[in-house]
């Protein structure tokens, strides 16, 4: 009896502090840690607003709006800014396209092979992104060796290296994401099609794919913004071509202008709202195709 | 009939064949490439040739090894400090989020939207002598004012450890959302209580390990450093750790803490962008050594053959890390 009434004693002192650390220590912790999450992206906000003394942007003067008004305002912003954005949507529409054959090849279809595709594709996210700018680094310097690439085409450095490097390692990514969407795919609607008489390409387009493209909108975001804030791997890809993180890098040893924040913030913005608004109309769609189902 | 059956066997290899051609192509073939340059003999000037010159490794490794092992070690701490940071982060998020949950998850994710330059950049802003921290702690005269955070190992390790602390969280997140809050439940009504003594005894061992180190690599006093952390190890592991939490929550989340881990050590160990701009000329990392021997002193053999050492080296942990922890989808746990 004794240990029992111990034990009770004991699970309320447990529980009373169980519910003290719920209510005070567990909130106060999840606010300040995401303070600190977000502390340095305000940071960047809140110095595009600054109008700075001399090059350097790192201590707090007076509220601006000059870069706002001028945000390409600086040699060479406008072509890092533009090549940038080049590269990440070419790289985005090609890793997309190319990862999502390879996300429902895994996700539909037995066959040989499966184990080693799924290596390959884990490979490269299990790389430190220095290895793979590395590597192919050595591998544009040593083309001009063989005899069948093109002089000039990836030597010496150019956008297209860039690119080639920017879809390689997206295509993992993309692959994951459309593979997750893919899961807990309903077959049956396929196979109702089909035994209502469509063929498989009308198959594919009337209900595999508006079923997918939540997945692949996913996947294009997520590889776009990989592609847009991309330093390392580009930097040994580049050569002389230069990318909004290059400029970046190269504006830090001599102090980065205030138009490198505003083009930030900018982005920020830009992406955090394409994420609200897929996520908005997902759930819309969601609501209109399944609400009635799952209530 | 047998069309569509020979379609059907067909279809999934025409459909890996143009992204897998491109992984072969620009991630398999220049890792083999790398290896045969780092087997190279010359320069930049006289032209290089393929001399399968082995003894680069160990020259390599002879003259490395502080950058490599700084790498591991700053890599490990950061990783250890995201998982301290974030596995309460995820819990809480997991468990007690409420309708909160999507907010508090965007939150976390929301850094990615900004340029991980100008993030590091921001860091150098707050960590500066005078800076957003400092500035206002020294004008009270609460720090000397020799006092710096900027240019030192513990803004690296703080660096790394911010920049990667998403990597950790989600995963946890994910991993602690799926557990099923009945089985908690059902361990605490089959007694599961505090979990004492052992709480209080790993708290202090981890803490005390995990000061100890912060202590060592920021080159502060290890003793300073490691008593006030293996006090908060021991209160933490006294009274905040439940038998049910060591049972049923831990042992469930392992998925997410194995995901979280390597999507944090990987790319912590292989950085130099932190070290670059927030470290000092004695913290830099292997990455630092690997970019300026490729980019600026051009000296390719060597610098591969660090390149080929730390991807290979990585491979290894990851192969005896899948077995001990072995969950057998770890790209699915991440997302």
């Amino acid at each position: 009896m004794a240990t029992i009434a111990t034990s009770a004693r004991r699970r309320s002192t447990a529980a009373r502090l169980g519910r003290a650390v719920d209510r005070w220590l567990l909130p106060i912790y999840v606010v300040g840690v995401t303070a600190y999450l977000i502390l340095p992206v305000a940071v960047m906000i809140l110095f595009s607003f600054n109008d700075p003394t001399g090059r350097s942007n790192l201590n707090w003067r007076e509220f601006s709006i000059a870069a706002w008004l001028n945000p390409l305002g600086r040699p060479g912003l406008a072509d890092a800014v533009r090549n940038s954005l080049v590269v990440a949507f070419l790289a985005t529409l090609i890793a997309t396209l190319l990862g999502t054959l390879i996300g429902l090849a895994l996700a539909r279809y037995s066959f040989r092979g499966r184990g080693v595709t799924n290596v390959l594709i884990f490979l490269p996210m299990s790389t430190p992104e220095i290895v793979l700018g590395a590597s192919l680094l050595t591998t544009f310097i040593a083309s001009v060796q063989l005899p069948f690439v093109p002089e000039g085409l990836v030597f010496p450095l150019n956008i297209r290296t860039i690119l080639i490097a920017h879809i390689m390692f997206n295509i993992s990514y993309v692959v994951v994401t459309v593979k997750a969407r893919l899961a807990n795919f309903p077959r049956h609607l396929e196979e109702a099609a089909m035994d209502l008489g469509a063929n498989e390409w009308t198959t594919f387009w009337k209900v595999t794919f508006p079923l997918i493209l939540p997945g692949v909108i996913a996947a294009a975001l997520l590889a776009f913004s990989l592609s847009i804030d991309d330093y390392v791997i580009t930097s040994f890809t580049s050569g002389q071509t230069q990318t909004f993180p290059l400029f970046i890098y190269g504006a830090q040893l001599r102090g980065i202008p205030v138009q490198v924040n505003v083009i930030g913030t900018m982005i920020f913005v830009t992406a955090v709202g394409l994420v609200l608004l897929t996520t908005i109309s997902q759930r819309r769609v969601a609501a209109r195709d399944y609400g009635g189902a799952t209530a | 009939m047998h069309r569509a059956i020979a379609l059907r066997r067909i279809a999934p290899y025409a459909l890996l064949f143009p992204g897998l051609l491109w992984l072969v192509l620009f991630y398999v073939y220049p890792a083999i490439q790398m290896f045969l340059v780092s087997l190279w003999t010359g320069n930049i000037s006289d032209g290089y040739a393929q001399t399968w010159n082995w003894g680069v490794y160990p020259e390599a490794i002879a003259e490395y090894w502080p950058w490599l092992a700084r790498s591991v070690v700053y890599g490990g701490l950061a990783t250890s400090l995201a998982f301290a940071l974030g596995f309460p982060l995820a819990y809480a998020i997991a468990f007690r989020g409420g309708t909160y949950k999507n907010v508090l998850l965007f939150l976390v994710i929301a850094p990615f939207f900004t340029s991980f330059l100008l993030r590091t950049l921001s860091w150098k802003i707050i960590l500066a002598d005078n800076g957003l921290l400092l500035g206002p702690l020294k004008d009270l005269g609460l720090i000397p004012d020799d006092f710096r955070l900027l240019a030192t190992p513990a803004a690296v390790v703080a660096g790394i450890t911010y920049n990667f602390l998403p990597f950790m969280t989600l995963p946890l997140y994910v991993a602690l959302e799926k557990i099923d809050k009945r089985l908690i439940e059902a361990a605490e009504d089959l007694y599961a209580g505090p979990w004492r003594p052992q709480g209080t005894i790993v708290g202090l061992a981890i803490g005390a390990v995990l000061g100890v180190v912060v202590g060592l690599v920021m080159e502060y006093d290890p003793i300073l450093t490691g008593i006030p952390a293996a006090l908060i190890g021991a209160v933490v592991g006294t009274f905040l750790i439940s038998q049910a939490f060591v049972r049923v929550t831990l042992p469930l989340a392992l998925p997410g803490i194995f995901a979280g881990s390597l999507l944090t050590f990987i790319p912590a160990v292989g950085d130099f962008v932190n070290a670059e701009l927030l470290g000092n000329p004695q913290s830099l990392m292997i990455g630092n050594v690997i970019q300026a021997r490729y980019l600026k002193v051009t000296d390719y053999p060597t610098a591969s053959a660090l390149s080929f050492i730390l991807m290979v080296a990585i491979l290894i942990g990851l192969f005896i890390y899948t077995r001990l922890l072995g969950t057998e989808d770890l790209t699915g746990a991440s997302v």
